[in-house]
């Protein structure tokens, strides 16, 4: 890889040996895995030319069958989401979220990275399928590497008539343009996104409606897909959806790409088995994480991306299952976990993530743009030890304004206390707000004593006393 | 300084008719600026207002969000260290720590040379190679206090120019759709009609 050049520097490598279903990853093993001619050796844009010759509805009508969930956060079926744009409303765009910042994510990078074409031909099955006439490609702005990868991979999918003007000789015209950002974790929100790509501040829209399908970029129905959803594509057009939901579950079909970060033996990229494979099973299966570094115990792990509540060993035969993890409190969101060890500081490790978004507010709601910079005033506060036990519930009361209401945690045995299922309430209009306050509210209510044991316990003077 | 120059004011051009919208090139255009002139001026955002069809307030009011664009100049290589949970629960903080005395400069400081600016930044996506840092927005992994002293000398010795261009290039290669196989961009207003393949037969 021209990033790590010499190879002095290890690099996940985001792909499992073995016999296992590899449906977004099945390139990575190769060198040349960008290219066009490593593509079209390894059954490239075949994914295409099989939905080409099909109308358009049905291309539709085998994704709607699949369930692809949306691999962005949320979870949603692409299919349906192509299906709540209004009727008879022209043009239709398909914009492609490649902003990937949440804490912990790295997925989408690497499918940009090391294979931009299958997501060109995800976001050309997409696009044919929903009736969307253009495209445009959003990279994340820090990522120099993919925005090459994928100007090249255009490039030269353009020349050899697999994008633009009659694709294959065909009817099915359309434009990718490749555009990216410059900064700003909220662009990853879809309405912020869509404000930043007519040349705005990247701040979200208010709601309703929902879903920019009904309106979106200038006002038009807008598709918003996150890379890995579309990258799925292509394997299912060649394949079936049949071949697709037979792997996974019912209700979660098909692989999702998770990153395993913090104190585990092998950290990595992993493609796993939807709705089947346990946190258990990744953090210490052999072929996977290998277990927790230094032999430690686990002490904590954050399940899917920095605004996700935290979960302790308690949750680790949970499967990656939406309908499982919400009730436990909370939520698969971006694939991302980050594991803490018996070691970890756990008032400073969540400082590091209520900083982020506190740091990263756009500013337009006040329940974060006040609440944020307050969580993590305090919480500052209190981890140099210099906070007092009125702190701790202070900062419960500043969640309360962001997040009314019971705030979803996990249960624990040892403590005593039962889960309260995700998702919450939310008084601002994205989730930038509650993910500033989910990782205070899960190290105050699972670990309170270690920040007791770093507070000041005051004295109060009863008001009697003051008003003698 | 530093107004868009001929070439760049055609490279502007080829982008914005990429778009439906001229005023969703400003972007693009900020960064183009930026890779002219190492940040971006003032006269930049007038040329870029008048490209797009905007006034330079507005321009600026967008530039202003987004983190990349820096308004005064910033060493040759920005280094951005991260700081969020996954690097901090492998070091991030002590590396830059180290970085700040290997340097002489604390975060958001240049060096008196003008060859490095340092910054905290959030999640760089690299989560599992932590700490991670970018040198003008080009990975360093699993980074120890020794990579990064290897890192300076091989910079201060212009090692590695062929790898990492100075500030303000972030991708050295451009996207460009060849005029007969480019479809186009239309207004929104002026397309009316549904797309030609969903005609409810095969498109080949």
């Amino acid at each position: 890889m021209t990033s790590n050049p010499g190879g002095t520097w290890p690099h996940a490598p985001g792909f499992i040996e073995g016999d296992r279903p590899r449906i977004v990853t099945s390139r990575f093993e190769y060198e040349d895995s960008y290219t066009l001619q490593r593509y079209l050796a390894t059954d490239g844009y075949s994914g295409l030319r099989a939905a080409l010759g099909r109308p358009a509805t049905e291309v539709h009508d085998e994704v709607k069958n699949a369930t692809v969930l949306g691999r962005g956060g949320a979870g949603f079926p692409a299919g349906n989401k192509w299906g709540l744009t209004p009727q008879g409303v022209w043009p239709r765009y398909l914009v492609v979220n490649g902003d990937e910042s949440e804490p912990g994510t790295y997925k989408d990078r690497l499918l940009m990275e090391r294979d931009p074409h299958q997501l060109i031909e995800g976001c050309l099955i997409a696009c044919y399928a929903a009736g969307l006439s253009q495209c445009f490609l959003y990279v994340r702005g820090e990522m120099a590497l993919a925005q090459e990868r994928i100007a090249t991979a255009l490039n030269e999918a353009y020349a050899a008539g697999y994008v633009g003007k009659n694709i294959l000789g065909s009817k099915f015209s359309v434009d990718i343009v490749l555009h990216w950002g410059a900064g700003a974790y909220v662009v990853g929100e879809e309405t912020a996104l869509i404000e930043s790509l007519e040349g705005n501040r990247g701040m979200p829209r208010l709601k309703p409606p929902y879903f920019p399908a009904a309106i979106g970029l200038y006002g038009q129905p807008t598709i918003v897909n996150n890379v890995e959803t579309l990258a799925n594509l292509p394997w299912l057009l060649r394949n079936g959806a049949e071949a697709y939901t037979a792997i996974g579950t019912a209700t979660s079909p098909g692989t999702r790409m998770v990153a395993v970060s913090g104190h585990v033996k092998r950290p990595g990229v992993y493609e796993i088995i939807n709705g089947i494979t346990t946190f258990r099973d990744l953090l210490y299966g052999e072929e996977f994480c290998q277990g927790i570094r230094n032999g430690n115990e686990l002490k904590a792990f954050v399940p899917g991306g920095g605004s996700a509540p935290w979960f302790t060993p308690d949750q680790l035969d949970l499967p990656f299952e939406a309908s499982q993890v919400g009730p436990a409190g909370s939520m698969l969101g971006s694939g991302a976990i980050m594991v803490m060890d018996s070691t970890t500081d756990i008032p400073r490790a969540a400082l590091t993530l209520t900083r982020f978004y506190a740091h990263e507010s756009c500013g337009k709601c006040t329940p974060c743009r006040e609440g944020g910079t307050w969580l993590e005033r305090i919480l500052s506060r209190v981890v140099d030890g210099k906070g007092t036990d009125a702190d701790l519930d202070q900062m419960f009361e500043v969640g309360e304004s962001i997040c009314p209401g019971a705030f979803p945690h996990a249960s624990n045995e040892k403590l005593g206390i039962t889960a309260v299922p995700f998702p919450y309430r939310m008084n601002t209009i994205c989730f930038v707000g509650p993910s500033a306050y989910a990782p205070v509210h899960s190290a105050l209510t699972l670990f309170r004593e270690e920040f007791e044991a770093r507070v000041t316990k005051r004295t109060l003077i009863p008001v009697t006393a003051v008003a003698q | 300084m530093a107004r868009l120059t001929e070439e760049n004011v055609r490279l502007a051009r080829e982008i914005i008719g990429r778009y439906p919208k001229p005023r969703s090139a400003t972007i693009p255009l900020l960064h183009l600026a930026q890779e002219q002139d190492g940040h971006i001026t003032n006269d930049a955002m007038a040329h870029i207002g008048e490209l797009v069809g905007a006034t330079s307030a507005e321009v600026y009011g967008t530039a202003s969000f987004y983190e990349m664009f820096k308004f005064e100049p910033v060493g040759k290589y920005l280094i951005n260290i991260c700081g969020t949970m996954s690097c901090a629960l492998m070091g991030g903080e002590e590396l830059m720590h180290h970085a700040e005395s290997r340097l002489g400069i604390h975060m958001g400081g240049t060096t008196s040379d003008g060859l490095f600016t340092l910054e905290k930044a959030e999640c760089q996506a690299a989560c599992t190679e932590a700490p991670c840092l970018q040198v003008n927005y080009r990975y360093r992994y699993r980074v120890t206090s020794e990579n990064f002293d290897t890192l300076i000398d091989q910079l201060q010795a212009g090692e590695l120019n062929s790898e990492i261009p100075a500030h303000g290039t972030v991708a050295s290669v451009r996207q460009h759709i060849p005029a007969d196989r480019g479809v186009g961009a239309v207004a929104p207003e002026d397309v009316t009609e549904g797309p030609a393949w969903l005609d409810g037969k095969a498109a080949l």
